[in-house]
């Protein structure tokens, strides 16, 4: 396939991790940002090719993981009315709430619809004028512009029961409160390149210069992240700490100005909870009041919500990458992807899942 | 009272509340939970020697020639897709399935279930390609049964087939027989019937219209029991996907296997369409794909012989059969690392980026 076997080279890839080798001479920790990137990682074996001092750590960029277990719940409670239809991207549906997750509000009865695309969900909603139709925008500032143009359709389309149920995050304020705890050991970042397409990368500028970090925005495909990790350590040995662009074929310095444009229309940045990580100011989208009509959490009243986490899972420690999945207790024992205790083993983005269906077959028992 | 205790032990329950209330879409995905269904709350309860083989249809003991039985449901949406419909699906689906016990298929029985409404002409439709579809492969349908139940109670339509088949001579077909050494063939590239669907439903398009690769796969396996005495498995990877039959056949034989990514056969529109769904391959449904577990010395001709069949065109060896990591069907990566090539756990559920 013309513009990806060319990224999954084998012999080029063997070359990428030579030159890494080759330039490493010390101990190096670096952070991929990105679910997507985790995903390849440990896909393609590529923690096998580097060299053994450098040790990559996983990020919370995996929006399923980092969605909220409060607005989980809410989902739920909404997706299980009988006016509802709930729609929702495939994988947010096996993440654990309290007590049960959408799939099972689906078997129950509840209307949960997979969509590809928000917009689909406005079209359900002029199908259907009798229901109400939610869809769960959740996610980092790729999905942003789509859940954002949805909102911006149905009310210029005057289409009243379309709603979304917002819990957006945005990167930038996640590595600040990564660098800024005691607890960091992460000395470079491989920054989420889809994120950079939407928003450019001269957020990440300042970073670079406060916390003497190198940030690299990198792709998704092997080599991408091969060539990230070999940029991010070459700033390290040579003492520099800069924001460089690896994924430039689809990355520009300002980014997709029309589309932070519309996200500028209908979001303002909030604060939010990240599920595993706490409250991190300014680290999220919520509707404008303008929107207010069409924002799920205004529109619907479930009463008092009650989270209830899995005492077993580390997921917090995971997604801060203190802690590698296999390090976990519950890790392939009560926490499996059908039996998931916490997000980071739902989505195939998510640390643990990523884990559990690629890693290596030495520790665990075929079940 | 012990004698009250145990009974009421073996009324339970075997898959535990706690876990599912209700059946999940999932517990029919043919990945991990269909496979605990079945086993847990299936094979436990009817357990017997044929059964206990959990292979795609189960051979009576005894007689010459001995007999093969099995049986499959299609409930597919949309019923009419590119490539074919829910009747040759029906038809090929139950002829597969005897095939891959090294039997001729020779006669089927049909049990429609029809939802009020459904526009004859549809109907007349699946009856003529079900017809076609048994002559292609030989086959007769020789008894049926026909029930029609309330709008909106259906799916339009929903087909069960049965079939009985003769198993071929010499044919030792069975999922614990897999050895180290086998080579493991596939006739053609993977994951097209999944694909061909999923754009229907998802509306996407390509520069040619990928359509499903159904197909009756009986004439194949005879060719392939021809040329070769030491053929092992076969296996249709129908739900769950080219990863799922692996690791049914590692868990069965308690062998591991260990796939070469380089060398699977997989349509650059498949591939495609594949990254913008969030699917792996190895996952998505085949409806005309087989997997053979040829030994090692024998490979060659029955590879030789699959590629002078129409359905065997493009055969290739795609791995095979290993000691170690018993039970594991593992990959080695275009990149050069291995991973593990788990069963589909739940149902694949897109990404969200």
């Amino acid at each position: 396939m013309k513009y990806i076997d060319e990224y999954r080279d084998g012999d080029a890839a063997g070359k990428s991790a030579e030159m890494i080798r080759r330039i490493t001479t010390r101990e190096w920790t670096l952070m991929e940002i990105c679910g997507g990137q985790t995903h390849t990682i440990v896909k393609y074996g590529i923690e096998s090719l580097l060299p053994p001092g450098l040790t990559l750590v996983h990020g919370p960029g995996c929006p399923v993981c980092v969605t909220p277990l409060e607005i989980i719940d809410r989902a739920i409670a909404i997706a299980t009315r009988t006016d509802v239809i709930f729609t929702s991207f495939g994988d947010m549906l096996r993440v654990p709430g309290s007590s049960k997750d959408l799939l099972t509000v689906k078997a129950e009865g509840g209307k949960v619809r997979i969509v590809y695309s928000p917009l689909d969900a406005v079209r359900i909603a002029r199908e259907n004028p009798d229901m109400k139709v939610v869809f769960f925008g959740v996610g980092f500032e790729t999905t942003a512009p789509a859940n954002a143009m949805s909102v911006f359709q149905a009310k210029k389309q005057g289409i009243k029961n379309f709603s979304l149920l917002c819990s957006h995050v945005l990167v930038p304020p996640a590595i600040e409160a990564l660098l800024s705890s005691p607890a960091n050991r992460v000395q470079g970042f491989l920054a989420a390149g889809h994120v950079c397409t939407v928003m450019g990368y001269e957020e990440y500028f300042p970073i670079a210069e406060r916390y003497h970090v190198p940030l690299v925005v990198t792709g998704f495909e092997p080599l991408d992240v091969l060539q990230g990790i070999y940029m991010t350590v070459r700033q390290l040995e040579e003492g520099r700490c800069q924001v460089e662009n690896q994924y430039s074929r689809s990355v520009r310095r300002e980014g997709n100005r029309p589309a932070q444009d519309l996200l500028k229309q209908v979001f303002r940045v909030s604060d939010r909870t990240w599920r595993g990580i706490g409250e991190i100011p300014n680290s999220g989208y919520a509707l404008r009041e303008e929107y207010a009509d069409h924002d799920a959490e205004k529109i619907f009243d479930v009463g008092e919500i009650r989270t209830r986490e899995s005492p077993l899972c580390i997921a917090g420690t995971i997604l801060q990458g203190l802690k590698k999945p296999n390090e976990c207790t519950a890790f392939g024992r009560e926490c499996t992807p059908e039996h998931p205790l916490g997000a980071p083993m739902v989505s195939s983005e998510g640390a643990c899942a990523a884990y559990y269906h690629f890693g290596g077959y030495t520790g665990r028992t075929p079940s | 009272m012990n004698q009250i205790a145990d009974l009421s032990a073996g009324l339970a329950c075997p898959i535990p509340l706690s876990e599912y209330k209700n059946v999940l879409l999932a517990h029919g995905g043919g990945g991990k939970l269909t496979q605990t269904l079945i086993q847990k709350m299936f094979a436990s309860r009817f357990d017997n020697q044929m059964l206990d083989i959990l292979h795609d249809g189960a051979v009576f003991p005894g007689g010459s020639p001995r007999y093969a039985f099995s049986t499959d449901s299609y409930v597919i949406k949309p019923i009419f897709f590119p490539g074919g419909d829910i009747g040759e699906l029906a038809v090929n689906g139950t002829v597969n399935d005897l095939a891959m016990c090294g039997a001729k298929p020779l006669y089927l029985s049909s049990a429609f279930i029809i939802e009020e409404g459904l526009p004859m002409d549809d109907l007349w439709k699946i009856v003529l390609s079900m017809k076609a579809a048994a002559d292609r492969s030989g086959v007769s349908l020789v008894t049926g049964d026909t029930k029609v139940v309330d709008r909106g109670k259906g799916d339009g339509i929903f087909i069960n087939t049965s079939g009985i088949g003769a198993v071929l001579p010499h044919a030792e077909i069975d999922p614990r027989n897999a050895r180290r050494g086998d080579r493991i063939i596939v006739n053609g590239p993977i994951a097209v019937h999944g694909i061909a669907i999923m754009s229907v439903r998802e509306g996407l398009e390509f520069d040619t219209e990928i359509r499903s690769d159904t197909a009756p796969l009986n004439g194949l396996v005879e060719r392939i029991l021809k040329a070769g005495k030491d053929v092992h498995v076969l296996r249709d990877p129908t739900r769950g996907g080219v990863a799922s039959a692996v690791n049914e056949i590692a868990q069965s034989s308690g062998k591991g296997i260990l796939l070469d990514e380089e060398a699977l056969p997989i349509g650059e529109q498949v591939r495609g369409a594949c990254e913008i769904l969030g699917f792996d391959p190895l996952y998505v449904a085949n409806e005309g794909k087989l997997l053979a577990f040829v030994a090692a010395g024998s490979a060659g001709r029955v590879l030789q012989e699959m590629r002078s069949h129409p359905l065997g065109k493009e055969s290739v060896i795609i791995g095979e059969v290993v000691d170690d990591h018993p039970g594991i069907a593992v990959m080695k990566s275009r990149v050069g690392g291995t991973r593990v090539v788990d069963m589909l756990s739940g149902e694949q559920l897109p990404r969200i980026c």
